[in-house]
C-alpha cells in the first residue's frame, strides 16, 4: 500500500539510483514467435523482464511492440486465425499453459491503451468496473478502492466531487489517467502501457510519467513508446525492436547511450527512416 | 477571364444542392399534405358548424322545407350532358328521412336561412336529430311548451339525468351482473370437472355447488330487474318536435345524449361543443355499428398491444442479435441467417398472419386449451423426454468445454464442434416433442372444452404474431448498434478480467440500448400501424370487454381486442353507412397518428434519456 501520494516524485534518469529488482527473470519471453495469418509479426523473441522496473519497448512503427505487449496479456487471442511459437512465462508459470485461466491472469496482468477508452459509465463504475466483474461489491471496499486508485493515478483531487458524473466529461488527459486507475484499481502485478502519453499533452505527459516512477514500487511495468525522452526519463531497462525482431535490450542508460548495435544508435539519433 | 472557371465550378456544384434539396421537398410535400387532409378532415369533425334551413322546389312546383349541416358543394353531370351545382347535406334523423345525407341541386333551392331555434341533438339511437322543439311531456301527463323560460333547462336536466341513468345501469350489467355471470360459469365448470372424474364423494360437493349457483341466479335475477326498472325511469319523459319538413315526432329524452343549437352558439359554446365531442369521441365505447359514439375500446386495445409488441419483440431481438454479432463464428452460416433474417422483413404482413393463425392460434392456443390432440404413446414420450435431457446436457457440456470467452480464439476442434449444431438441433427438436405431445397434459381449459379459450384470436396471439414480423428490425438495429461499439472499450472490459458475457453485458449493451431502442421504435411504429395479420389472430368490430381490467387475473391475454387501424378498415369499407362513417375514419385515423406519434415520442425520450446516460462522446 503506498502512502498517501502528496507530492509526485521528481522525474529521473538516474538509473543507479533505482533499487534492485526483486525477480530479474519474472516475465520471461523465450524463443516466441507469432503470425497473424500468415504475417509474421514477432520472430524469435527472447528476453526477461524484471520485477517491479519499467521496461520500455521502442522501435518503429509496425515493428511489433504492441503485438508483444497483447501477448502478456492473451489479448491477441480477440484476433481470428492468429498462431504463436514459443513460451511466455510470468513468473515461471507458462502463459499457454492448457490450466491457465485467462481470465484470472487478466486479473494479475493491467493494461492502458494507447488510446484512452473509459466505459460508458460514471467515473466510479469505471475505476471499480475489475472488482465488479470479479464479483466483488461490497461498498466500504470500492470506495476505498476508488480513492486509492484514483490517488495513485494522481486524479482524486481533480475528479473527488463529481465521482458519479459520466467519465466522458473528463478532459483527454484526465480519461487517460482514469484509465491507469481503473487498470491498477484490483492491484495486478503487472501493468502494460501500450504509448500511455501518445494522445497527451506535456503536462499530462509529465504527470504520468511521475505516476510509473511511483507505481513501480507496486508493479513491474512495461510501457511502449515512441518517445526515447520519455524511455530515458522513466524506464529501467530498455529494448529496441525492428522489424519483429529483438535488436538490443539492456539498461536505459547503457542502450540510449552506448549502443551495441548500429541500427540502435540509428533510430536513436533519428537517422532511421 | 481568369475568374470564369472558378465561377462556374460552383454553379455546377450548386445544381446538385437543387435537385437533392427538390428531392425532400417532394417527400416533405407527401407527407405533409397527407397529414395535413387527416388532420383538417379528422379535427373539424367535432367543430360545431350551423345548420342551414333550405326551401326546396319539386319538379312538381310543390316547396319542401329541409335543414341540415352543408357538408360541400360539388358539380353534378346531368343525363343531357351539362352540369348542376349541388349540395350534400347532413340532415340526421335517420329514422325519419332514411338517410342521414341528402344531395339537393343548388338551382331547386329558393331561399336559405340559419334559424336559432333548431337544436341537434346527439342520440343513442338513429344519430343525430335536427329539429325545433315544441313540448315537453311527461309520463304523468303535465307538459312543458317549448316557449316556457323554463324549458330549456328542463330538458338539459332530463338528459343529464338519462346520462346518469345510462351509466348507473352499464356499471351494473358489465360490473355487478357480469361478475355474477363469471362466477356461475365457473361454478358450472368446476361441476362439470367433478363430474367427469367420478369420484364418490364429488355428489356432496356437486350438489353444494347446485344450490351455489341457485343462490347466486336468485341475485343475478334481482339484478336483472334492478336494470331493468332504472331502464324503465329513460322512459319517463319524451320529448315532442317538429321537423323542418313540418312532421312531428316525439324523442325519449332518455335517448338524448347530448344537444345544442348551433345557429346560436358563442365561440365559447362552439369550443365547449367540440371539446365535449372529442372527449366523448376519444372515452366513450361505439354505438351504431360503430358509426357513432367513441372508439376507447379501440384506441386501448391498439395501445396494449403495442406495448405488448414492444415487449416480446425485445427481448427475442436483442437477443439474437447479440448471438448472431458476438457469439456466432462470422461464416457463411451467419451470412445466410443474416440474410433470410433481412429478407423476413420483406414478407406480406398477411402471411405472418396466416402463420399466426396456424401456429400460435391453432398449434400452441389448442394445447394450452386441451393438450395434445396426437399425444405420443407413453413409452415414446419416455424415450423422447430421456432423449432430450441427454441431448441438453450433451450441448450444454460442448458449450462450456469449448474456448473459454475472450480465450483463445475458436480453433477447430474437429468432431466435438461439428457435432454441437446437430446436438443443439437435435435437444431443441425433442425438447418440442416432449413438451406438444405430451401424453399426460390435457391442457388448462379442458373443462370450458369445445369453447376455446386461447385455441381462437386474442390479443396474446396478435402481439406475438406482429412481434414475429417486427423481429428484423429489432435484430438488424441491434447488430448495427453492437457493431458500432468501439473496439477500444470492450478490449478495456476484457483487459480488466471481464468474461466475454460480462463484458457484453456491463459495456457493450449499454453502449448499444439508444440504437436497439431505435429499432424498438421502429417496430412499435410498423406493428400499431398493421391490420391485415390482425384481422385473422384476433382484432374484432367489436369487443364486449378490455385486454387489461379490474378483474382477476387482471391481464387477459386471451381476449379479443379493437383496434384503430382495424376499426378505420371497418367503418370505412364495412359500414353501412358510408357517408356518415368518413368523419369518423378521419377522427379514428388521426387518432391513431396521435397514438403512434405519443408512443414513439415516450420511446424516443427514454432513448435520449439513455442517450445521455451512456453516451460516447467523440474521442
Ligand atoms: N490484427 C492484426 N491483423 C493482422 N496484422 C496485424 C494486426 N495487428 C498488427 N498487425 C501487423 O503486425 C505488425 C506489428 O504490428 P504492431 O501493432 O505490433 O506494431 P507496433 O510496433 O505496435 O507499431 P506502432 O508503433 O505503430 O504502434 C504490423 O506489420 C502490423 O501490420
Ligand atoms: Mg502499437
Amino acid at each position: 500500500m503506498p502512502p498517501e501520494p502528496a507530492t509526485p516524485a521528481s522525474p529521473t534518469t538516474d538509473f543507479s539510483a533505482q533499487g534492485e529488482p526483486l525477480n530479474p527473470a519474472f516475465i520471461e519471453v523465450d524463443h516466441f514467435h507469432f503470425w497473424y495469418g500468415a504475417k509474421q509479426a514477432i520472430q524469435d523473441i527472447n528476453m526477461e523482464i524484471p520485477e517491479r522496473q519499467i521496461t520500455a519497448f521502442i522501435g518503429p512503427s509496425g515493428c511489433g511492440k504492441t503485438t508483444l505487449l497483447r501477448n502478456l496479456n492473451r489479448l491477441n487471442d480477440l484476433i481470428e486465425n492468429i498462431r504463436h511459437e514459443g513460451d511466455i512465462r510470468i513468473d515461471g508459470q507458462s502463459l499457454y499453459d492448457p490450466s491457465v485461466e485467462v481470465i484470472s491472469l487478466r486479473k494479475r496482468v493491467g493494461m492502458v491503451f494507447q488510446k484512452y477508452n473509459p466505459f460508458p459509465k460514471t467515473i466510479y463504475e469505471n475505476v471499480v468496473f475489475s472488482l465488479r466483474v470479479a464479483g466483488r461489491n461490497a461498498k466500504a471496499e470500492l470506495d476505498e478502492v476508488v480513492e486509492r486508485s484514483l490517488r495513485g493515478a494522481a486524479l482524486w483531487d481533480e475528479v473527488k466531487d463529481k465521482l458519479h458524473e459520466s467519465a466522458y466529461g473528463l478532459s483527454g488527459g484526465q480519461q487517460q489517467r482514469l484509465c491507469i486507475a481503473r487498470a491498477i484499481a484490483n492491484r495486478p502485478q503487472i501493468l502494460l502501457m501500450d504509448e500511455p502519453c501518445a494522445a497527451l499533452d506535456p503536462v499530462a505527459t509529465l504527470k504520468i510519467e511521475a505516476l510509473m516512477t511511483q507505481l513501480k514500487e507496486e508493479f513491474t511495468i512495461v510501457i511502449v513508446t515512441h518517445n526515447m525522452q520519455q524511455a530515458a526519463r522513466v524506464s529501467d531497462r530498455t529494448a529496441y525492436f525492428f522489424m519483429g525482431r529483438l535488436i538490443e535490450y539492456g539498461p536505459t542508460l547503457q542502450l540510449l547511450s552506448k549502443p551495441r548495435e548500429k541500427a540502435t544508435q540509428d533510430y536513436i539519433s533519428g537517422r532511421y527512416g | 477571364m481568369s475568374s470564369l472557371p472558378k465561377y462556374r465550378q460552383q454553379t455546377r456544384g450548386e445544381i446538385q444542392v437543387w435537385l437533392c434539396a427538390a428531392g425532400l421537398a417532394c417527400g416533405l410535400l407527401m407527407i405533409g399534405g397527407l397529414l395535413l387532409l387527416i388532420l383538417a378532415n379528422g379535427a373539424t369533425v367535432f367543430w360545431p358548424k350551423p345548420i342551414t334551413e333550405c326551401t326546396v322546389r319539386a319538379q312538381d312546383g310543390t316547396e319542401s322545407k329541409i335543414s341540415g349541416e352543408v357538408v360541400k358543394t360539388q358539380l353534378r353531370r346531368t343525363a343531357e350532358g351539362g352540369t348542376k351545382t349541388e349540395i350534400q347535406l347532413f340532415t340526421g334523423n335517420k329514422d325519419a328521412y332514411g338517410l342521414g345525407f341528402r344531395f339537393i341541386d343548388r338551382e331547386s333551392i329558393t331561399s336559405e336561412t340559419q334559424p336559432e331555434d333548431l337544436i341537434l341533438a346527439e342520440r343513442m339511437e338513429y344519430g343525430d336529430a335536427i329539429f325545433r322543439p315544441v313540448q315537453l311531456k311527461r309520463k304523468d301527463g303535465s307538459t312543458l311548451p317549448a316557449t316556457d323560460p323554463r324549458f330549456h333547462q328542463t330538458l338539459q336536466d332530463l338528459v343529464r339525468e338519462g346520462n346518469h341513468l345510462r351509466d348507473r345501469i352499464l356499471s351494473l350489467e358489465k360490473g355487478r351482473i357480469g361478475k355474477i355471470n363469471a362466477r356461475i360459469k365457473a361454478t358450472e365448470l368446476r361441476i362439470k370437472e367433478l363430474q367427469t372424474d367420478g369420484k364418490p364423494q364429488a355428489a356432496t360437493e356437486i350438489s353444494r355447488l347446485r344450490n351455489r349457483i341457485t343462490a347466486e341466479q336468485k341475485k343475478f335475477d334481482g339484478l336483472i330487474q334492478e336494470s331493468r326498472q332504472l331502464r324503465a325511469q329513460l322512459d319517463d319523459a319524451e320529448l315532442v318536435c317538429r321537423l323542418s319538413s313540418g312532421e312531428e315526432r316525439t324523442v325519449k329524452t332518455g335517448n338524448i345524449v347530448f344537444f345544442f343549437e348551433p345557429n346560436r352558439l358563442s365561440l365559447g359554446q362552439k369550443i365547449w361543443v367540440f371539446l365535449r365531442r372529442v372527449t366523448e369521441f376519444a372515452t366513450s365505447e361505439p354505438r351504431e355499428a360503430n358509426t357513432e359514439g367513441g372508439i376507447f375500446p379501440a384506441i386501448f386495445g391498439t395501445f396494449v398491444m403495442t406495448i405488448l409488441l414492444a415487449l416480446l419483440v425485445t427481448p427475442f431481438g436483442v437477443i439474437a442479435a447479440i448471438y448472431l454479432r458476438e457469439y456466432a463464428s462470422q461464416g457463411l452460416l451467419v451470412r445466410v441467417v443474416r440474410i433470410c433474417v433481412n429478407n423476413l422483413a420483406g414478407v406480406p404482413s398477411i402471411v405472418f398472419g396466416v402463420f399466426g393463425l396456424g401456429f400460435f392460434v391453432y398449434g400452441m392456443g389448442s394445447f394450452i386449451d386441451g393438450g395434445a390432440k396426437v399425444p405420443l404413446p407413453p413409452v415414446w414420450w419416455l424415450a423422447a423426454a430421456i432423449g432430450f435431457i441427454v441431448c441438453l446436457t450433451v450441448s450444454l457440456l460442448l458449450a462450456v468445454q469449448s474456448p473459454t470467452p475472450g480465450g483463445e480464439s475458436a480453433r477447430p476442434r474437429g468432431f466435438a464442434s461439428r457435432l454441437k449444431p446437430l446436438v443443439a438441433t437435435l435437444a431443441v427438436a425433442l425438447g418440442v416433442v416432449t413438451l406438444f405431445q405430451c401424453p399426460y397434459f390435457h391442457g388448462f381449459f379442458s373443462s370450458s372444452l369445445p369453447t376455446p379459450t386461447f385455441g381462437t384470436g386474442g390479443i396474446l396471439w396478435a402481439s406475438l404474431t406482429l412481434a414475429l414480423m417486427t423481429l428484423p428490425v429489432v435484430i438488424v438495429a441491434t447488430e448495427e448498434a453492437l457493431a458500432a461499439v468501439p473496439r477500444g472499450v470492450r478490449e478495456a472490459a476484457l483487459a480488466c478480467g471481464a468474461s466475454k458475457w460480462q463484458t457484453i453485458q456491463r459495456v457493450v449493451l449499454p453502449s448499444a440500448l439508444p440504437g436497439v431502442m431505435t429499432g424498438v421504435i421502429l417496430a412499435m411504429a410498423r406493428g400499431a400501424g398493421e391490420v391485415a395479420p390482425l384481422m385473422i389472430t384476433g382484432v374484432v368490430k367489436l369487443a364486449p370487454s378490455l385486454p387489461l381490467d379490474l378483474d382477476a387475473p387482471y391481464i387477459h391475454a386471451e381476449r379479443k381486442f379493437m383496434h384503430l387501424g382495424f376499426h378505420i378498415y371497418d367503418l370505412g369499407f364495412q359500414s353501412p353507412d358510408s357517408e356518415a362513417a368518413k368523419p369518423m375514419v378521419f377522427a379514428t385515423t388521426l387518432l391513431l397518428i396521435l397514438l403512434v406519434v405519443v408512443l414513439n415520442l415516450a420511446a424516443i425520450s427514454l432513448r435520449t434519456h439513455l442517450r445521455r446516460k451512456y453516451q460516447a462522446s467523440a474521442f
